[in-house]
């Protein structure tokens, strides 16, 4: 029981960090939130010192085998710690500027933390599910602080809805898995079902209603319906926090779920996701064609992108896992930079929510319009960009393994999908600006931002550091 | 006395009654029905009893407490005896009287809700035990069926409220439903302090688990929470200096105002047998039940040791009885913020504080009860 | 009933009644604290407090009927889906196979002790997780409703408990009148 909980250090010290956080909100008056603000950067430094400390050698099963610590589960605690405290940093900007600055709201955001961590070394049904409720209920709550606003409520209320029912669909699935083979510990219902003669029917009926949970929670096509308006109406510090870190850990259990204990129905899995995959890809990317809101625009991109996070793992060899990760990981450092910009070019009594507004930004400031660029072509997938890797190595992958049709597809859907991207680098570069304003923000938010422009340049010079880590992983 | 009763009635009436009437193959399940049967109303009957002299003790003792009389004309059999013919005749007549539904009233749920109020109130007395023995129902997770059954009371309120069609019978019923929510929280924490200290769930082993001495009983680890018990008790069952639900100079009466004739005096009936309900509970989880309170002590125990449990238990019950009337004549009504205030931001948190201290005390297995 | 009937506080009544089943289904499955404590939970304390809430708002519900009829055969269609696919597979014979004949053991022990153990020493770890989920439940609740308007007034009995005579009395001496002549 004690190396159980030494384990799970990590957790602990963050779930001991946010009741600090807590307390110390509930005594503190609101000019002192700073205070709270940085005492939640300081316990999100904690746990990844905490996790880089207790990172084990071998993966290790704690509680039963509920609990799992690997290299996987290692890597994305620490993108998932590293992506928050960014995502906390604009966020603090950017409720700072809109008076909405909350107590709360980092205490939930270290709650969602915590459910992700759960997520991403849940070896168990239970902990899976629990660990996405963790993770949502926190989010429901984010994306409804904004009180005043209608579209933040209506948003809130669409997402409760849809991510209730979303739960129910995963239980139901997970109840008949369990009803099946009995266990509901990942390793126990693989060996359920390599040893009985348990007829797969009955297992792929409980697998699909896991994985429209799962597809629900991730966004993908055709269970993408709250994504728009969730983005669009929720708070930008919160949209940016939902489009990032919840989608690495999302990944986590897909593949714990999938590859680890669902792996011998791989046949019927790959099916499954080949189709989610491709209606994603066409849904997002041309949908999105048509959005004027930049919010709306990035949701659509979002859709887009989880369908080729899915393409790695319809690859169903270890590289293809890797590859997925490798996407996930480079689509979340690439989504908080462009919410980054929208957080940036917000002004208090506007935010930069249309495309319009980009209008001229080269004019403006030509620095930030740099980095725009590069964040745009890296989601559109432009070598030498990060973006362009990894949407490489999952095709790749796709190939090796021999989905033609698919990868031709992806390949299709992405150059359908540049039209959007390249679109707004135009109406940056080439589009005169409608105001002559100067971008006023605080030299942090610029620093920050310049740094993961260039993070997004770096990596992708030298993608192979990144997949080898990721590679290890599996 | 009670079993002998009890053997002579299943021997001479019920065995060849069974026989006589059902076939060979069901004998078994009826004869087991029927001693149910018998021993539901050997609890029913002195219950209902009970009450109808509660009313009757209530209006003597504060009219001794205001310094008057009390109901000293009804008689029996053409005695005077200090007015004991009192509850009869109320009961009388409140049974000829005509039950009137308002209009537009909402008439089943108006004519439920006061057996919904009163079907919890008895329902809980299966699992009392009044001995070493004489318990209806000995499960395992008696308490919790107590705590389930009295938070059902509170619908019996709420419904007649709402039924009744009236604003004031509804602002009485949503009074008393927030109230009786609130306190049933403090009420429950209290006795997961008692079923920590006990180990146990069962009535039965929770009073075993208090045996030895006065001092062994768990009224002295868990004074705070047997004060916090009895106090949410009192205010579980609406009684002064809780009573806004009825608070009869704001009110009128409160959710029962639409009542009248037997449908009110089943109200009525419930709220006194939900007080000797709590009063028993109280004797049987703090003061050790049907323990004697000479126990452990050498000469008296052996003068005592001929007394039944059962007495023990009675005397117990009407000591926590007498208090409930004490109360009421005593304490001035609370405001209702005050109720909230002391429900939710004093007793809870005291109740959660010596949760951690009794649950400190049995880890380190403090003597004299938890070793 | 719950869904059919038209009036809310009858739907809501319905509902604890179907509680209340599902507590007796478990009684008869030996499983006697989970029952207690659903009724204890569910309509000792939620459903109460639903009822509250529905008799407070006093719901029109033909509004919220009007989309009924449209979406209803729909409903019916996707339901009986459902049913077919589910009736297949729950009738199958794995739900009745020997994994579930060894459920038994319980009749000799408690009932709560063995609940108790396997949440805190199998579950430990999930247990700890839930708790954490209605903490944040709680943050949330509080967060999104709690309305710090100057509007609001509230006494403080604090404030209230010290006052003294002193505070709100003042006896002041006044000369007797003259006795006029």
């Amino acid at each position: 029981m004690r190396t159980d909980l030494i384990i799970l250090m990590p957790e602990i010290t963050l779930l001991v960090m946010t009741c600090v956080v807590l307390l110390v909100d509930a005594f503190s008056e609101d000019k002192f939130r700073k205070i709270t603000y940085w005492i939640t950067q300081l316990s999100l430094l904690l746990t990844i010192c905490m996790v880089f400390y207790y990172s084990p050698d071998y993966s290790y099963l704690a509680f039963n085998g509920a609990f799992i610590t690997d290299t996987m589960s290692v890597i994305l605690k620490i993108v998932i710690c590293g992506i928050s405290i960014i995502v906390f940093f604009y966020s603090y900007e950017y409720l700072k500027e809109s008076e909405l600055l909350k107590g709360e709201y980092f205490v939930l955001g270290l709650f969602a933390v915590l459910g992700m961590m759960i997520m991403s070394s849940a070896y168990h049904l239970l902990s899976v599910y629990l660990g996405i409720e963790l993770l949502s209920l926190s989010l429901y709550a984010m994306v409804a602080m904004h009180r005043k606003s209608k579209y933040s409520t209506e948003a809130a209320i669409k997402y409760f809805v849809l991510g209730a029912l979303a739960s129910g669909m995963l239980l139901y699935g997970i109840s008949m898995i369990y009803g099946v083979t009995g266990s509901l510990q990942l390793t126990n219902i693989a060996d359920a079902i390599n040893n009985s003669a348990i007829e797969k029917i009955y297992l792929v009926y409980g697998m699909i209603f896991i994985i429209v949970g799962i597809a629900f929670k991730l966004g993908a096509a055709p269970f993408h319906m709250w994504l728009p308006d969730v983005y669009q109406g929720a708070p930008t510090s919160v949209t940016l926090f939902i489009s990032s870190a919840p989608k690495i850990a999302a990944f986590a259990i897909t593949v714990r779920v999938l590859v680890d204990g669902l792996f011998p129905l791989i046949d019927d899995w790959q099916s499954i996701l080949s189709l989610l995959a491709i209606l994603s890809m066409a849904i997002g990317n041309i949908i999105a064609i048509a959005q004027e809101n930049i919010k709306r625009m990035l949701a659509y991109s979002t859709i887009a992108h989880v369908g080729y996070l899915f393409l790695g793992l319809i690859a169903g060899t270890p590289s293809g896992f890797a590859g997925s990760m490798f996407y996930v990981i480079s689509y979340s450092l690439m989504t908080i930079g462009a919410f980054g910009m929208i957080i940036l070019l917000g002004r208090f009594d506007l935010e930069a929510e249309k495309i319009e507004d980009f209008k001229g930004l080269i004019v403006r400031n030509s620095w930030f319009a740099l980095i725009m660029l590069f964040l745009m072509f890296s989601m559109a997938g432009v070598p030498p960009f990060l973006g362009f890797w990894s949407k490489w190595f999952v095709i790749k992958e796709l190939v090796d393994s021999g989905f033609f049709v698919l990868a031709v597809a992806a390949v299709f859907f992405s150059i359908i999908g540049a039209y959007y991207y390249l679109r707004i680098v135009k109406i940056m570069c080439f589009d005169k600006p409608d105001t002559m304003r100067a971008i006023k923000a605080s030299q942090q938010m610029r620093t920050v931002l310049t740094i993961n422009g260039l993070l997004i340049l770096i990596i992708g010079l030298s993608p192979n550091t990144l997949m080898n880590l990721c590679l290890s992983a599996f | 006395m009670i079993e002998t009763i009890y053997n002579i009635i299943s021997q001479y009436i019920l065995l060849p009654l069974t026989i006589a009437v059902f076939p060979v193959d069901y004998q078994t399940e009826a004869m087991l029905f029927f001693q149910t049967t018998i021993k539901i109303l050997a609890i029913v009957v002195p219950v209902m009893i009970a009450v109808a002299y509660f009313t009757y003790a209530e209006r003597k003792v504060i009219g001794f407490i205001q310094g008057r009389i009390g109901p000293n004309r009804v008689g029996l059999f053409g005695f005077r005896l200090w007015g004991l013919g009192q509850p009869i005749a109320d009961a009388v007549k409140l049974i000829a009287k005509e039950i009137i539904i308002p209009l537009n009233a909402n008439r089943s749920l108006f004519i439920i809700a006061p057996i919904l109020s009163l079907a919890p109130a008895l329902a809980a007395w299966a699992v009392i035990p009044f001995d070493d023995t004489k318990v209806l129902a000995n499960i395992n997770a008696g308490l919790l069926y107590v705590l389930a059954l009295t938070s059902l009371a509170v619908y019996g309120v709420i419904i007649a409220g709402w039924a009744s069609n009236s604003k004031y019978a509804f602002l009485g019923a949503i009074r008393s439903a927030a109230q009786i929510v609130a306190y049933e929280i403090a009420m429950g924490f209290a006795l997961v302090g008692v079923l920590i200290a006990a180990g146990s769930l069962n009535l039965g082993e929770i009073v075993n688990a208090q045996s030895g001495s006065v001092i062994h009983w768990f009224w002295l680890p868990l004074l705070p929470l047997f004060v916090i018990y009895f106090i949410s008790g009192v205010a579980e069952t609406n009684r002064a200096p809780f009573d806004v639900a009825e608070g009869e100079s704001e009110l009128v009466a409160g959710f029962h105002v639409e009542y009248s004739g037997m449908a009110f005096s089943v109200f009525f009936m419930a709220e006194y047998a939900n007080m000797i309900l709590i009063a028993v509970l109280s004797a049987l989880l703090f003061f050790g039940g049907w323990l004697s309170p000479f126990q452990g002590i050498i000469f008296l125990e052996d003068i005592f040791s001929w007394v039944p449990g059962m007495f023990w238990l009675l005397a117990k019950t009407s000591i926590f009885m007498f208090l409930f009337l004490w109360f009421r004549a005593t304490f001035p009504r609370y405001r209702y913020d005050q109720i909230m205030r002391l429900g939710w931001k004093v007793f809870i948190p005291i109740t959660i504080v010596w949760l951690v201290v009794i649950s400190s005390l049995v880890v380190i297995d403090l003597p004299p009860w938890f070793s | 009933m719950v869904v059919a009937i038209k009036n809310p506080i009858h739907a809501a009544l319905f509902l604890v009644l179907s509680f209340f089943s599902t507590a007796a289904i478990w009684l008869l499955l030996n499983a006697e604290f989970l029952a207690i404590a659903l009724v204890l939970v569910y309509v000792g304390a939620v459903m109460v407090l639903f009822l509250f809430v529905i008799m407070m708002l006093d719901i029109n519900v033909a509004t919220l009927r009007q989309g009924f009829a449209r979406y209803f055969p729909l409903g019916i269609i996707i339901a009986f889906f459902m049913v077919v696919a589910m009736g297949l597979i729950v009738s199958s014979d794995y739900f009745l196979s020997d994994i579930y004949s060894q459920g038994s053991i319980s009749t000799i022990q408690s009932n709560t002790k063995l609940l108790g153990l396997a949440i805190y020493q199998d579950y430990l770890y999930h247990f700890e997780i839930a708790g954490a989920i209605l903490l944040v439940a709680i943050i949330a609740a509080i967060s999104l409703c709690l309305n710090k308007s100057k509007i609001t007034k509230s006494t403080q009995p604090d404030v209230q408990v010290l006052a003294k005579k002193d505070d709100r009395l003042r006896v002041v001496k006044m000369k007797s009148e003259e006795k006029e002549d």
